[in-house]
């Protein structure tokens, strides 16, 4: 387990002092001026070599994202934080927004430093109402430390600007969210260009994850190494995970990458109702990525790899435990029916897709199906996948595949029990 | 997908509050000149509060006309983004129940059947009083306090039928329940107390100042070994680049061909002992390189090369579409393993590599290298084992 003093978010419930004073004594805006003057590629070197991977779902290198971001271009540079938080089963940002505002705060300053930005958007989603009154408080307060904004005390001039949503998925995705600042229709952009080239206002823009910048402050205090060292090689640090469903006691808790499940469960949300052997399957990473059945979650661990291995995915670390009272295919038909209500409708495979494979999975619930249907679902599944602009396909038809996969027998009987009460009800 | 129109019954006219209509402004003015459109959702929700929770089509033109925005575009935000109301809600309290897999787990159903029963049979329909409405919603992010609802700008977690009925019971009264966990947790602690964060230390600032002792080690050991050798520097970095302690013995400085490059290649770790001198470098070698891109081609300058790839295993270079077996043999050789070397390359690094590759020029640009390593560094794979051929 990971001991608490190697824990970044040390006000992750908050029990303590949100506030300016009592994130400083938790060793907040520490050394901020001196890592600034140690310089922009000095940074992006630092969190190259902490091994960080985005912490928003993709696990894309957050260090090398950020070189790709032009140094001598004449359009301002625009960092943006992604508090869309809106995957199914995701509930660590509003921990951090709320309880640990000036890591993220601080972050945000060293991030814009070393991508030579001078104006930082964060976005948030537009239930967070109470989240962003409380960051507007602790931006405020560090514009009145001098911590941030013009002539501050770090030499970086730097304008945080709070932005919310309207209650869109979709905005999540970076270059939709791009668009809803913009004040349009949270719809994807087509790539390339890619945001570092022609982002926010048609200038270079990087879009993070509130956790992959709220860890960065301390990632160069403690030093990359720090980082590098705790979880697995190609899974470094330390994440939030989310603990939801079926278990004793549901939280949100920091630990190492690469903790094995059974052991996370166990340790800190109380194990499975009803014990270990009660479970029936854990969607690992949010609603989007496919469900691990009992057996594959005995020995699975929580990092990138090893769930991208089992064909599932590490996500945004949104634990969704399932015990064996749960009608699994009712489960997943209610994510379908979420990717159905979210897609934006621009791309006709998911916009069509996601209905479609809803309506189908309905009737998979009451087994008012024919088992040829299955293959059939798989098939259009297969369709939506990887031919939309952005994700919301794949995150459509994985949890679906991930069903017929490892549920297939469940499904098969469904139909076999409703055929047979049918019968009976003939004759 | 949702389709959702405005409600037949509209005001005639719908007009800011001073107090909102100074918001509004001061909220425009956040935005660079010319960018008035971004804050239409602020606007438009700011519009949405004033008119007790829900929007009407006269504030929509108001909002249009405000930010200089075509109606349809305005028209189009508010049916798009689905916490704008296009009808009227209950005055004390528009519940919006979070019916998604992690809530309905742990009993959405039974809030929602309570608030068919108290409420009304239909979402979206104001109760016989006109006090309250209700809908499902998507998933509102609070998982680990599962099920919640949201009223307003408060959520309720950790509800059940009775301490749900419980709430909606108070709020008929005028009164305001407490919101947050209603089974007397904090936030999302797990019940009975943290199994984490109990070490006292964390909290009572003795942690501050920790950090400088890395530096300062590593500045005594650059001072016993001597700084005029950058390459013994970068070994006594205190967390070396994995690349950087990778690379061949003579060093990324000793061979490198332009002054910028070696700028910043020795940046970080020359400057960690002179930190007062830190302020020019990083714009200097931008401007060098700026040079570089306004005269012609870029002066050459050598990437980062691996001795061996990292962990053992090298990426499958036969993936980038235009190098076949031979380059990929290659570019090993050189030194590059692994896409993310060569996703990560500057103009300058392209120039050194072409010229390298003799005969080869253009052909990083062409076949847009950089472009399809990014993609591939990410992890995504072609169907077709040659690479998928860029497009344009």
């Amino acid at each position: 387990m990971l001991a608490d003093k190697d824990r970044i978010f040390r006000n992750l419930y908050g029990f303590h002092d949100s506030g300016l004073d009592g994130a400083r004594r938790r060793g907040a805006w520490d050394g901020t001026k001196f890592f600034i003057d140690k310089g922009h590629d000095w940074i992006i070197n630092e969190v190259k070599a902490s091994g960080l991977r985005g912490r928003g779902g993709a696990g894309f290198p957050t260090g090398l994202k950020w070189s790709f971001m032009p140094k001598n271009d004449p359009r301002p540079s625009y960092l943006v934080v992604n508090a869309d938080e809106s995957e199914p089963g995701s509930c660590k940002d509003r921990e951090i927004l709320r309880h640990d505002p000036h890591l993220l705060i601080e972050g945000i300053l060293l991030a814009s430093f070393s991508m030579r930005a001078h104006s930082c958007y964060i976005y948030f989603r537009g239930e967070y109402i109470r989240e962003r009154e409380r960051f507007q408080r602790a931006v405020d307060e560090a514009y009145g430390a001098k911590l941030i904004g013009r002539g501050n005390v770090h030499g970086w001039d730097l304008d945080i600007i709070v932005h919310h949503g309207g209650g869109a998925y979709i905005c999540g995705e970076e270059t939709a969210l791009i668009e809803s600042i913009e004040g349009k229709k949270g719809q994807p952009r087509l790539k390339p260009p890619f945001p570092a080239g022609c982002g926010l206002y048609g200038a270079p823009t990087t879009v993070n994850n509130v956790e992959s910048i709220a860890v960065v402050p301390d990632i160069l205090r403690r030093g990359a190494s720090w980082f590098g060292s705790l979880g697995k090689p190609n899974n470094t640090g330390t994440k939030l995970f989310q603990i939801s469903g079926h278990v004793e006691r549901p939280c949100v808790v920091e630990e190492e990458m690469g903790i094995p499940l059974k052991e996370l469960l166990e340790k800190h949300a109380g194990g499975v109702r009803g014990g270990w052997n009660n479970l029936l399957a854990v969607i690992p990473g949010g609603s989007s990525v496919p469900c691990i059945t009992a057996d594959v979650c005995d020995e699975m661990t929580m990092d990138f790899d090893a769930l991208s291995k089992a064909k599932s995915g590490l996500g945004t670390a949104a634990i969704i435990v399932m015990d064996k009272s749960t009608d699994i295919i009712k489960a997943i038909s209610r994510i379908s029916y979420f990717y159905k209500h979210e897609s934006c409708g621009q791309c006709t495979p998911c916009r069509e897709g996601c209905g479609w494979m809803w309506r189908v999975m309905e009737r998979m619930v009451k087994g008012d199906a024919r088992k040829a249907e299955i293959d059939l679902l798989f098939d259009v599944s297969k369709q939506v996948e990887g031919h939309t602009i952005c994700a919301l396909g794949d995150a459509a038809a994985w949890p679906v595949q991930g069903l017929i996969r490892n549920f297939r027998g469940v499904m098969e009987d469904r139909i076999d029990q409703r055929q047979k009460a049918l019968k009976e009800a003939a004759e | 997908m949702a389709v959702r129109r405005l409600h037949p019954d509209q005001p005639q006219t719908f007009e800011f509050t001073p107090e909102n209509l100074a918001w509004a402004q001061a909220t425009i003015s956040k935005y660079p000149p010319g960018k008035e459109a971004s804050a239409v959702l602020p606007v438009l929700w700011r519009a949405q509060e004033q008119h007790d929770g829900w929007l009407p089509e006269p504030a929509i033109r108001v909002v249009a006309e405000m930010l200089g925005m075509a109606y349809i575009r305005v028209y189009e935000v508010a049916t798009f983004y689905t916490m704008f109301q296009l009808a009227p809600v209950g005055k004390r309290a528009h519940v919006q129940v979070c019916g998604t897999t992690p809530c309905m787990l742990r009993g959405a159903e039974d809030l929602i059947k309570v608030c068919k029963s108290r409420i009304h049979s239909e979402p979206h329909h104001l109760s016989a009083d006109g006090a309250f409405s209700w809908e499902e919603v998507e998933c509102l992010g609070s998982c680990a306090n599962a099920p919640m609802v949201q009223i307003w700008k408060d959520t309720y977690e950790d509800l059940t039928p009775e301490s749900f009925a419980a709430v909606l019971e108070g709020l008929a009264k005028g009164e305001s329940p407490k919101p947050g966990s209603q089974i007397g947790r904090t936030a999302s602690c797990p019940i009975g107390g943290p199994t984490t964060l109990t070490d006292a230390t964390l909290f009572d600032a003795s942690s501050i100042g920790a950090w400088k002792k890395r530096f300062d080690e590593a500045e005594a050991t650059v001072a016993t070994i001597g700084v005029a050798n950058p390459a013994a520097t970068v070994a006594a970095a205190p967390a070396p680049a994995p690349a950087a302690t990778a690379t061949s013995p003579a060093g990324p400085v000793a061979q490198s061909t332009t002054p910028a490059e070696a700028v910043a290649a020795t940046g970080g770790a020359a400057t960690s002992g002179a930190p007062g001198e830190t302020g020019g470098y990083a714009g200097q070698s931008g401007a060098l390189a700026a040079v570089g891109a306004d005269n012609g081609p870029p002066l050459p300058a050598k990437p980062q090369l691996l001795d061996a790839p990292r962990d053992g295993k090298g990426d499958d270079l036969g993936l980038i579409w235009g190098v076949g077996d031979k380059l990929h043999e290659k570019l090993n050789q050189m030194g590059i393993w692994h896409f993310s070397q060569i996703a990560d390359w500057t103009p300058a690094e392209v120039a050194w590599f072409e010229a390298e590759m003799q005969g080869f020029k253009g052909r990083v640009e062409r076949d847009k290298w950089i472009e399809q390593c990014r993609k591939l560094a990410t992890g995504w794979r072609p169907e077709n084992e040659a690479g998928e051929r860029p497009k344009g």
